[in-house]
């Protein structure tokens, strides 16, 4: 049973896999190729490139991922749970309410240091 | 043709298999064509334009030509760009987007991935192609690109959260995870669908899916006016095809997944209608979403930055976390 389940999706990736590796390489028979050395520098709204590329950026992205580091987590706690809620009753959902509190307390913390606040930095 | 997936395996059935999966990657290749092709017209007939009109009938070559020139245009990659990542980056978006409809029950009986994770198995893997963002980002070694690869992973990874959340209510509901399961418990008539005990959960799912597809009034990691392109400013001919393909194929998840959780996926709306075959009403109902998808891109304007992260953290994800205790207490009241 199981085998044969994950099998279409063992298929399903082999096509995905076959398809861009196809495409380009029809491609690469059907597309011209001269490079100069103008074309190979990087784009920047067509002045020459100032620095390295790889700036640095905003610590906010950081702060974002931990987030959802976090209520990640909280999905795969929920997601057992709720398939099985039917069977489990009031007392997994008093237990439930408290994991999402403590969470809730978590994003109120967030959202009062500002970090939800594009702006604040 | 669904007891094919309750049989022991043969290499006939892994033919049979192989070929069905061929047929629907060529009917989604069909699919992104015209839809983008559709998605030029109906916004150019609600702007008062006409759209593509110029290449075939009606313009209706307009998206194959399109797609010949990305094929035939040259491939290049910057110098100072990290090469191996670089190629690789469009790739790893685009698999996931294919591999996540496998699951995906279009009818009672057509083959499809039977998963008990089927859910599971589709949030997982639509994660997967954030990292294909990231990477195209910081492996194109270019300011904007990184920029736009980075609100990219923001804005999908804050999204995410509330999508997921979203679906809970429907897990307790059905409890299970198996999408031909959660169809199968959504009756025959529309009032026993899904999306009116979860219309809470139906709402912020659909929010939540158009911020994951990139698209507008949500598609700030492609701002054009902005940030050039985001991601993909580097990628040229078939590799930038690729991320287009991607796009687009998650249009097709996406509006598949929402026909299957809330709009009771092959049923009819009434049960006297239940003689006109499931493939029907299931093309139905996805046509809608979809065209609901374009329609919203003609109508709303780009929001900020600002607004589009606060209105994920500060309204979807409480929103989300609210509707499972609606649900409990809507399942105590019925039960």
């Amino acid at each position: 049973m199981y085998t044969v389940k994950y099998l279409i999706v063992a298929i399903f990736v082999a096509l995905g896999v076959l398809l861009p590796i196809a495409a380009l390489t029809i491609g690469r028979w059907l597309r011209p190729n001269k490079p100069t050395e103008d074309k190979a520098t990087t784009y920047e709204s067509g002045n020459e490139p100032i620095g390295e590329g790889q700036i640095r950026f905003n610590i906010r992205y950081y702060l974002y991922a931990l987030m959802f580091v976090i209520f990640d987590v909280e999905t795969v706690f929920l997601y057992p749970w709720a398939v099985a809620y039917n069977q489990l009753g009031l007392f997994a959902l008093v237990e439930m309410c408290i994991f999402i509190v403590l969470l809730g307390v978590g994003l109120l913390y967030a959202w009062k240091k500002k970090v939800l606040q594009w702006t604040s930095i | 043709m669904l007891d094919l997936v309750g049989q022991p395996l043969t290499w006939t059935h892994t033919l049979i298999f192989a070929a069905y999966g061929v047929l629907l990657l060529l009917i989604i290749l069909g699919f992104v064509t015209y839809a983008i092709y559709f998605e030029r017209k109906v916004i150019g007939w609600m702007q008062g334009r006409y759209g593509p009109n110029r290449t075939g009938p009606f313009g209706l070559l307009q998206t194959v030509a399109d797609v010949f020139k990305l094929l035939i245009k040259e491939d290049t990659i910057p110098r100072k760009a990290d090469r191996p990542l670089f190629i690789l980056a469009p790739v790893i978006t685009f698999i996931p987007s294919f591999v996540v409809v496998a699951t995906i029950p279009f009818t009672a009986n057509l083959i499809h991935a039977d998963l008990n994770v089927g859910l599971l198995y589709y949030v997982a893997l639509s994660g997967i192609s954030t990292i294909g963002m990231i990477l195209g980002g910081w492996a194109s070694n270019n300011k904007y690109a990184l920029l736009g690869g980075m609100r990219s992973a923001a804005q999908m990874i804050s999204y995410e959260v509330p999508l997921v959340i979203s679906v809970i209510g429907v897990i307790m509901m059905t409890g299970t995870l198996n999408l031909h399961k959660i169809v199968e418990a959504q009756g025959d008539n529309f009032w026993n669908w899904n999306f009116l005990p979860q219309i809470v959960g139906f709402i912020v799912f659909m929010i939540a899916g158009v911020s994951e597809l990139n698209r507008t009034p949500f598609d700030l990691p492609e701002a054009e006016s902005e940030l050039v392109a985001g991601y993909h400013v580097e990628y040229s001919g078939f590799r930038f095809a690729f991320f287009m393909l991607a796009e687009y194929v998650y249009v097709f998840a996406i509006a598949s997944l929402t026909t299957v959780l809330f709009l009771g996926g092959w049923h009819a709306p009434f049960a006297l209608l239940a003689f006109i075959p499931g493939i029907v009403w299931f093309l139905l109902k996805f046509s809608i979403i979809v065209f609901f998808f374009f329609w919203i891109r003609a109508t709303m304007p780009r929001i900020r930055i600002d607004q589009l992260m606060g209105l994920g953290w500060k309204v979807l994800l409480p929103l989300a976390l609210l509707n499972i205790f609606i649900t409990a207490i809507y399942m105590g009241i019925t039960a």
